[in-house]
């Protein structure tokens, strides 16, 4: 085995098992702290990938400010009390489990079936910050700018959202 | 180089998981994280895929869906601090209001 190939196992089995303590985990704080190891650990995949923008991205954008986002939403709303009552829907979430290994058997058949026929590519496009941005402000320009506005109004919406009405 | 495939597995079984933990956590934050693991694993897809066909879009799309995620937590997150004000609970099964 190669070290490329035992360094890709490696990190999958690391990005398997971390999401698996997310769903896992009871308190939430726990499943907010695998989340951050599930999401570096990706970016450490797309690094291995040669898209080395991305990797960065995913560092900056997802392991540092969504995860900051959702152990400040755990703090404020006061964990551990939750899950632990009775369950209402117990027959549904034991049904859940069957359910989800269906759709892998599924998703396993569709990727085994043609979708990988042909030789692999001999070398990896790599996807520094050049190659990214001269994409972006060419052939996804328009998308590119209604992101902005999308940012924008994700912004004004969470302001008047999270905002106390004052009687 | 490992092959193109063996990502994408990874990234199928990481959307299992995900869906997997939408359909069984009752924590409205926790159903969020599977949301983003199901999120994560389709960038993961799009670049393998990407790679597959010798092409950067697939890196350029997942640049979007970082974009959209972003948006999408910090709306959702306000969202359930908003609930949780009017209810002081926290459970997505107990929120049923707008059923008809």
């Amino acid at each position: 085995m190669t070290a490329g190939l035992l360094t890709f196992w490696v990190l999958a089995a690391m990005a398997v098992a971390s999401a698996a303590g997310v769903v896992l985990k009871r308190n939430p704080i726990h499943s907010a702290l695998f989340l951050v190891v599930h999401l570096a650990t990706l970016a450490a995949l797309f690094l291995k990938m040669r898209a080395e923008f991305l990797a960065t991205v995913q560092v900056i954008v997802y392991a540092g400010a969504i995860a900051i986002l959702f152990v400040f939403a755990i703090m404020v709303l006061i964990p551990g009390r939750e899950e632990t009552g009775p369950d209402p829907l117990r027959a549904q979430r034991l049904l859940a489990v069957p359910v989800a290994g269906l759709l892998l058997v599924l998703l396993a058949v569709m990727l085994r079936s043609t979708l990988f026929a042909g030789p692999e590519p001999a070398a990896p496009v790599a996807g520094g910050v050049a190659t990214i941005g001269r994409v972006l402000f060419t052939d996804y320009l328009y998308p590119f700018e209604v992101t902005s506005v999308l940012l924008l109004v994700a912004l004004v919406g969470v302001m008047a959202l999270a905002k106390r009405r004052v009687a | 180089m490992v092959p193109t495939s063996y990502y994408v597995g990874v990234s199928a079984v990481l959307f299992v998981i995900g869906a997997l933990g939408v359909l069984v956590r009752r924590n409205p934050l926790v159903i969020f994280m599977s949301i983003e693991i199901m999120l994560n694993a389709a960038n993961l897809a799009f670049v393998a895929f990407g790679q597959r066909h010798g092409s950067i879009d697939g890196q350029a799309l997942v640049f979007f869906v970082l974009c959209v995620a972003a948006a999408e937590v910090a709306v959702g997150l306000a969202i359930i601090v908003a609930i949780f004000r009017l209810r002081r609970r926290l459970s997505v099964d107990e929120l049923s209001l707008m059923r008809g």
